[in-house]
């Protein structure tokens, strides 16, 4: 008798939950929710909150002016963590939990790729930030990539360094390069080989380190050793940051010096090397520059340098920000165009059309890669103190490649720059 | 390669791995002291270098102090601290007899508190101090010499043979060594073992505060690289032999001089392996180590 | 209870739980409950070496780690089926355990526990520089779209593969409970307990304490290897500095000290607990006082309630009280 009761409750408990599992919680019909995960700590944090604070401004920009489709528009994020095995739950939440009609990728391939089988099961848009070579993998048709490295990635990272490398005269022969052990790195340094082939410059050095190295100076002592014209680096910021610094110590002789460095481009590194950085050359992704005028550029570095500052993120926002908020730019362009929020109608407008975005035209590949890269390299000129005010102004970071955004001459060699 | 430039970059990669040697011998000593002597196996003992190169940093940005004068200053609270964790340390477990286990988790979630507390409070962004040396060279021939690895290695050897004499001299560094080979008899003349081990156990924290500020001259700050540490620490006591000073830092500067080596030639990739391969291999070839008693 | 009877309800147990999760969740639920069946496999693991016989390992990222680079090594030469990927991820995990111990528990637990930290670290270096498994650009685990039997019955019984993970976590978590305490409570048992309480005296009396060690050691190795080769198919993407991940450590290492140390039930209640406040943090203010949370209450129950929260309750009389309203119930009752 006892067990036939335990067994009556059970059956009706059970039957109250299955109930309460399948009604939809009721959902305020009103925001268009678009989710993403999004690295709020941990290594990748600091661009994981620039990236943050620009969509926040699109968002704002959006609601001020009637929404998405007349509907306001609401994001909803969890912290990543910079940990790539947060993310398959992270868009489990925000598909079965929080429903959200719209997704956005986190930062990094890291954290992009743990995403991709849930966003194909559900047939999702998905438009990343910054990841390489992601759908090499998956081959989805509705991914897009907001990266300005164009369908040959591996190339786009080094071609325009070497390329205007070699307009130094005489004309360089030999070729130094090294990277971290990591995926940025590898990929860059593999093209780097590629294009050096192609312009006859004889490789010296090759090599890598550890990302957890202490010190710089035995590497540019080894490629020193070998009295290369040029030395391409591909390396995080705090590699970037060990490498300058030990260049400097070391002094380095070389005629063209720079290349993939990531965090040259941050306020903090910036700022810290102040006259160090004076003649290397380095991939950016925006620069004050007068030949930069993209539509909306300037407006939105204003509104986001003050948030960033106040949030402890990345002050000058010429990295990762203006491609953050393009990518919304992106998503809500297609919605509007299509009127709707089927996935399928808008992977299909954004395969189709160009889009006209805070950092230029865009039209997107089969894959999902931009059509064109739009890789800039630039080279310090006249920096002196450390102050951050002297980046926000043309003529510091002048574009040496690529020809149509140039907009100035690059010095060289290097050795002889004044730091 | 031609030999000339051979020679080069082997007498440039030993010389700053004797510099980086240096600098392992003062982040090691601290474990020589609570490991080595005390049988005390901090893991924890990175955390407070990190510990102590942040104190350094916040001397430098709000006091301008130079990282080496404020670890002077943090002298005395660094040892406080040394020895209020020894007292708990002693309360909870060496009394009990617990340590084996209980007391090397009780140092390993200290080691994660103090890291995911200097995360929260400082963030992950790398910290670095502007000493006026940091950027000096001097060169002598092939030798470049940066004083940012140059001030670090003076200083150390300075703190250590300061210790060394300290241990020898005075009676307390003498009842410091001798706590860990017959706590019996010094009880028999009298000398309060736990005091002995509280002293010893705060001046090996307080060696952490100038680690921390020698690590913050060096490179950059952040605080997850206590754990990158962890395992040249205790390479280097093992190779050294516990409780021998000397032996610490020959193994100290052994390491450098190899570490450095490997990066030059062999590429910067196998670093780590070198000194962890050390450690396995000595653990299960010699554990006793090189002067090991 | 009689261990078969134990396998019998706990593989019930399983059952119910998956039948819960599939039929009245979201699928969304999976995931943290794949997340804390790795973590009981993980803590049940270390507490076979760690508990049972008294040898600290905070290695448990390298066995779960290779368990892991296994799959992806061997996805790369021949697709095979996962349960056999976990086999020989266990395999693999395993006999480096047992190098490990043969080249350190000669010595004292102290050196051990240092020799499975630099092991971490190496294990790592070697990793990130074998190019084969993609090593620091990481390597992509597509996940098979077919199962390799029972197909169509398969994916009508899980709604993607996520559930079929966890299905097969639940499966390992199961095994490692039931391994657990059936070592527990025999012969091997005493001889773990033996070497924890005392080795010398142990070794005085007979016990073959390298022996066991080594086996402790094995095993436990063995389980985190299993642990961790279907991890390449849940994230897809793997890179070195996530499988490394030394979070796996402290967690494996927290969940049954702060649980308890000396049964089954000590790491296994152990998980739950600290993924859920760990969860919790994580939505309430932020990942990064998750971690700082386990770390506090790591410290906190191995100064003040060394046994864990098992000990605890034994302490408070709670077990006790349990038998005396004859709570879990008898369902089976043995002839003892």
């Amino acid at each position: 008798m006892r067990k036939r009761l335990r067994c009556a409750v059970f059956g009706w408990l059970g039957a109250a939950l299955v109930c309460a599992g399948l009604a939809a919680p009721a959902q305020a019909a009103d925001p268009i929710k678009i989710g993403f995960g999004m690295a709020l700590t941990g290594g990748l944090a600091g661009n994981g909150k620039a990236a943050l604070i620009a969509m926040q401004i699109w968002a704002e920009e959006i609601n001020a002016k009637d929404g998405l489709l007349g509907r306001p528009v609401q994001l909803v994020y969890y912290d990543d963590q910079t940990n790539p095995s947060t993310v398959p739950a992270i868009y489990s939440k925000l598909l079965d939990i929080d429903k959200v009609d719209l997704v956005m990728s986190g930062y990094g391939t890291n954290l992009e790729a743990p995403a991709m089988p849930i966003i194909m099961q559900h047939g999702l848009v998905f438009i990343g930030l910054f990841g390489l070579a992601v759908n090499d993998q998956f081959h989805y048709d509705r991914f897009f990539q907001m990266q300005p490295n164009g369908p040959d990635a591996k190339h786009s990272l080094s071609q325009g360094f070497i390329e205007a490398a070699m307009t130094v005269k005489p004309t360089p022969k030999t070729l130094a390069l090294v990277g971290a052990d990591a995926e940025y790195p590898k990929v860059a340094l593999e093209g780097a080989r590629d294009i050096a082939k192609k312009f006859g410059l004889k490789v010296v050095y090759d090599g890598s380190y550890p990302p957890t190295t202490v010190d710089y100076t035995p590497i540019v002592r080894a490629i020193q050793a070998t009295n290369p014209d040029v030395v391409f680096v591909a390396s995080y910021p705090p590699d970037s940051a060990g490498i300058i610094r030990a260049v400097n110590e070391v002094g380095l002789k070389t005629r063209v010096f720079g290349g993939g460095m990531i965090g040259l481009q941050y306020a903090s590194l910036k700022q810290q090397f102040g006259p160090l950085l004076n003649g290397i050359i380095c991939y950016e992704l925006y620069a004050p520059e007068p030949t930069l005028n993209f539509p909306g550029i300037t407006e939105f570095i204003n509104k986001y340098q003050p948030k960033a500052i106040a949030a402890g993120a990345d002050a000058l926002g010429y990295y990762l920000p203006p491609y953050a908020y393009a990518g919304m730019q992106v998503l809500g362009q297609a919605v509007e165009a299509t009127k709707s929020l089927d996935q399928q109608k808008l992977a299909e407008y954004i395969h189709a059309n160009n889009f006209k975005m805070v950092v230029g035209g865009v039209r997107f590949g089969k894959e999902g890669e931009w059509l064109g890269p739009r890789v800039l390299f630039v080279q310090y000129h006249g920096v002196s103190g450390h102050e951050l005010a002297q980046f926000e102004k043309p003529g510091t970071e002048v574009i040496v490649y690529p020809g149509e955004y140039k907009s100035g001459e690059l010095e060289a060699p290097y050795s002889d720059i004044k730091r | 390669m031609d030999f000339s430039t051979f020679l080069q970059l082997l007498i440039g990669a030993t010389a700053d791995g004797i510099l980086l040697g240096g600098f392992y011998a003062a982040v090691s000593v601290g474990v020589a002291i609570s490991f080595g002597m005390l049988d005390i196996v901090n893991i924890a003992h990175p955390a407070f270098i990190i510990l102590g190169a942040y104190a350094a940093f916040l001397a430098n940005r709000q006091l301008g102090l130079d990282p080496i004068a404020a670890a002077f200053v943090m002298l005395p609270v660094f040892f406080a601290l040394g020895a209020a964790v020894y007292q708990t340390y002693y309360l909870v477990f060496e009394r009990r007899g617990d340590e084996a286990l209980r007391g090397l988790a009780f140092f390993f979630g200290l080691l994660f508190v103090i890291e995911v507390s200097l995360i929260l409070m400082f963030g992950v962004d790398y910290r670095f101090v502007n000493a006026d040396y940091v950027n000096i060279v001097r060169d002598y021939g092939p030798i470049h010499l940066p004083l940012r690895t140059v001030v670090p290695f003076g200083v150390s050897v300075a703190l250590v043979t300061a210790l060394q004499l300290f241990l020898s001299r005075t009676f307390t560094g003498r009842a410091i060594m001798a706590v860990s080979q017959d706590r019996l008899a010094l009880q028999l003349m009298s000398v309060d073992p736990r005091r002995i081990k509280r002293i010893a156990f705060g001046i090996s924290i307080a060696t952490a505060a100038f680690a921390g500020a020698f690590l913050i001259i060096i490179q950059p700050v952040q605080p997850s690289m206590g754990r990158d540490y962890i395992g040249r620490i205790f390479a280097i006591c093992v190779l050294g032999g516990l409780g021998s000073f000397p032996g610490m830092v020959a193994a100290a500067i052994l390491l450098g001089v190899v570490e450095s080596i490997t990066s030059t030639f062999a590429g910067p990739s196998w670093s780590p392996a070198v000194s962890f391969g050390v450690l396995l291999l000595t653990l299960a070839l010699r554990p006793s180590g090189i002067m090991g008693r | 209870m009689r261990q078969r009877t134990f396998w019998l309800v706990a593989a019930i147990a399983a059952i119910v739980v998956f039948a819960s999760f599939r039929l009245l969740l979201v699928p969304y639920w999976f995931q943290p409950g794949y997340k804390v069946l790795q973590f009981i496999v993980l803590a049940t693991a270390w507490n076979i070496l760690g508990g049972y016989t008294g040898y600290v390992n905070f290695g448990t990222a390298a066995f779960f780690a290779l368990g892991a680079y296994t799959t992806i090594a061997l996805n790369k030469i021949v697709p095979l089926p996962l349960p056999i990927l976990m086999l020989l991820g266990g395999a693999v995990s395993g006999i480096v355990g047992f190098g490990t111990g043969y080249l350190t528990l000669r010595l004292r637990g102290a050196f051990f526990s240092i020799a499975t930290l630099a092991l971490a670290v190496v294990a790592q270096t070697l990793i990130t520089n074998w190019e084969f498994v993609g090593g620091s650009r990481g390597a992509y685990a597509i996940r098979p779209a077919h199962y390799p039997i029972f197909d169509v019955y398969l994916h009508a019984l899980f709604l993607d593969y996520v559930q079929y993970l966890f299905f097969i976590m639940l499966v390992l978590a199961v095994i490692a409970i039931g391994v657990a305490r059936s070592v527990e409570r025999s012969r091997l048992g005493y001889g773990f307990a033996a070497i924890r309480d005392d080795e010398q005296a142990a070794e005085a009396a007979g016990v073959p304490t390298l022996r066991l060690k080594l086996l402790a050691t094995t095993v436990s190795g063995a389980l985190m290897g299993m642990a961790g080769a279907p991890l390449p198919y849940y994230l897809t993407y793997l890179e070195p500095a996530s499988g490394f991940d030394l979070a796996y450590a402290v967690n494996s290492i927290a969940a049954p000290l702060i649980g308890g140390l000396t049964t089954w039930s000590g790491p296994f209640i152990g998980a739950i607990l600290l993924t859920f406040l760990q969860e919790a943090a994580t939505v309430s203010f932020s990942s990064a006082y998750g971690v700082l949370i386990v770390g506090l209450l790591l410290m906190a129950f191995v100064v003040i309630a060394p046994n864990g929260l098992i000990g605890l309750a034994k302490r408070l009389g709670l077990d006790e009280a349990l038998a005396a309203i004859q709570w879990p119930p008898q369902v089976f009752r043995s002839r003892r």
